[in-house]
């Protein structure tokens, strides 16, 4: 085999690959597919599923029944990236300039609630943000707050969740393309009669639009999968699509609907990311990634 | 003036961002010693290290922990492999159709994961029969493999491509034919990458739920046991057992960067 590599060196990237793309083709790209195909089921688990085209129709009908909590996933996921962003950008700045020799540890830091149970994560806000809890217990035993204020079972709950879980991933990607961004630029700015608002304005935010961008991607799109954090820390009024997609898959097995749902919500994230890529050009989304 | 004011703000504001991002490990922690009353454990009682004493007193615990490592040290080992022969293919090789390839690698990573557990599940709905339905600790396997694959080819290639070919061309030089080359030079360099893709894998499958959560059907894993006991309440061992996770896991990060600094 390797007297015969030798002949045709151009297969051996090919032997190489073959494995993981074979994986991937078998469960990632073929379940798909069959997941296009169970949208098009009816029948139960019990009786068994038949595709018919006709069965089209469950599309429709799934997007007016679940319309609420698609909506409330995309203002959810839209408001949770951009406190992400409000967030992460100024922590981000700090570790990439102002650091120094404690970058590494801070780096650290913020990579840290990735080393803890992500539901674990989950239910310790629930401690904190009790009714009763550390943070408005003594608020409301001094009077600050009234004695039926709450923040669990509220939106806010929800939104909090979804932005503290994935806001390591906004804080890296903007810090990645901050610390690439050239000093001398900065400086070159400020010899031109720049003050430093206006320096960070002109030169430091637009080289980290890569960077940003990336970021909102890699909070957005799993925070419109959600259902974690709403199941956790929200109420039935919170309820998120990926709510609706993992009771109608593994408590009600309507396969054909929550296979439709799943693929609406892929469309959705799909002309998102597209509409976002759009608007920001093109440029940044393949420097964002790559 | 100004430039005082934002530097210290900044300051003030990275402390709290710190705070925010370590009071969720830290209360994991202190309600691993806290003494519930009830089922609940969602208000401090009093300090206890009883827990600690009977950590697997709960019917299941054990079980799911063992289930939990055993996945993931099987994904990890059959994820690592497959990812690092397909890096080594995209960095070291150029050949047609490498773009698309590298972006075929990236979907997963950009797919959210409750559609990625979604579509396994439905999967082997259709199949229908063993091994891959009834849904069981197997089927949990592909899963992992499957999300795992992509992280490790992502996470070895960033590391190879900071890599000196001329270190092989001096290999070949001194007349080691390409096995001998690839085992004594190319891949004790790359180890470190692969080292930190196989610990990224492990912690991925450790502690994944979601995907989990549609692949499982009644296996119980260790996120699968805190999501089961989240109605009625956590056990203050579980507590505990997550504790440990982040102190082995901070310790295995230390100790590889140690490593590795010594080396350079």
């Amino acid at each position: 085999m390797i007297a015969f590599l030798r002949r045709r060196p151009g297969l051996l990237p090919l032997l190489l690959l073959a494995p993981a793309i074979a994986w991937l083709v078998a469960f990632y790209v073929y379940p798909a597919i069959q997941m296009l195909q169970a949208s098009l089921w009816s029948g139960t688990l019990e009786t068994g599923f038949a595709f018919s085209w006709a069965n089209a129709a469950t599309y429709p009908e799934a997007l007016g029944r679940y319309s609420d909590q698609f909506l409330r996933s995309i203002l959810y996921a839209a408001v949770s990236t951009l406190v992400c962003l409000a967030l992460a950008f100024p922590l981000a700045y700090t570790i990439a300039y102002r650091a120094g020799r404690w970058r590494t540890i801070l780096l650290f830091i913020v990579i840290a609630p990735f080393f803890t149970s992500f539901l674990l994560r989950v239910l310790a806000w629930k401690t904190v943000l009790g009714d009763d809890g550390f943070l408005l217990g003594p608020l409301k035993a001094i009077g600050v707050l009234p004695e039926e204020f709450r923040i669990l079972a509220t939106p806010v709950a929800v939104i909090f969740g979804i932005s503290y879980n994935f806001f390591p991933f906004m804080v890296l990607p903007i810090y990645v393309s901050l610390e690439k961004i050239d000093r001398r630029l900065v400086e070159a700015a400020k010899d031109l009669y720049a003050g430093p608002a206006r320096a960070f304005q002109r030169i430091t935010l637009p080289l980290a639009l890569p960077g940003v961008f990336a970021g909102s991607l890699l909070v957005f799109i799993p925070a419109m999968g959600d259902f974690v954090n709403a199941e956790l820390l929200g109420s039935v009024q919170t309820r998120l699509i990926g709510n609706v997609i993992q009771s109608r898959f593994l408590v009600n097995n309507d396969y054909p609907t929550a296979a439709a749902l799943s693929f609406m919500l892929m469309a959705g994230i799909l002309a998102a990311v597209f509409i976002y890529a759009r608007v920001l050009g093109t440029d940044e989304l393949e420097s964002g990634i790559g | 003036m100004l430039r005082w004011l934002g530097r210290n703000a900044l300051r003030a504001y990275t402390g709290l961002a710190l705070i925010y991002l370590l009071l969720p490990i830290f209360i994991v922690a202190l309600f691993s010693f806290n003494d519930p009353v009830g089922k609940t454990n969602y208000t401090w009682v009093g300090f206890t290290l009883d827990h600690w004493g009977n950590l697997f007193a709960i019917p299941g615990l054990l079980d799911s922990v063992i289930v939990s490592i055993r996945i993931a040290l099987i994904s990890t080992l059959i994820a690592t492999t497959l990812g690092t022969l397909a890096a080594l293919a995209l960095v070291r090789y150029q050949f047609r159709g490498r773009p698309a390839t590298s972006l075929f690698i990236f979907l997963p990573l950009a797919t959210p994961e409750i559609i990625l557990g979604a579509s396994l599940l439905t999967l082997f709905v259709a199949i229908g029969q063993p091994p891959f339905f009834p849904l069981n600790e197997f089927t949990i396997l592909i899963a992992h493999i499957t999300f795992n694959i992509s992280y490790v080819i992502v996470t070895v290639r960033a590391r190879l491509s900071g890599f000196d070919r001329r270190l092989e061309e001096a290999s070949a030089d001194l007349g080691a034919d390409g096995w001998q080359t690839f085992w004594r030079v190319t891949f004790p360099l790359i180890l470190p990458g692969i080292a930190a893709a196989g610990l990224l894998a492990f912690s991925l499958s450790i502690d994944d739920f979601v995907i989990t959560n549609f692949t499982a059907g009644r296996t119980t894993t260790f996120p699968m046991f805190v999501w089961g006991s989240a109605r009625i309440g956590v056990p203050p061992q579980v507590n505990a057992i997550g504790t440990i996770f982040f102190v082995v896991a901070v310790s295995a990060v230390a100790v590889g960067s140690f490593l590795q600094r010594r080396r350079a």
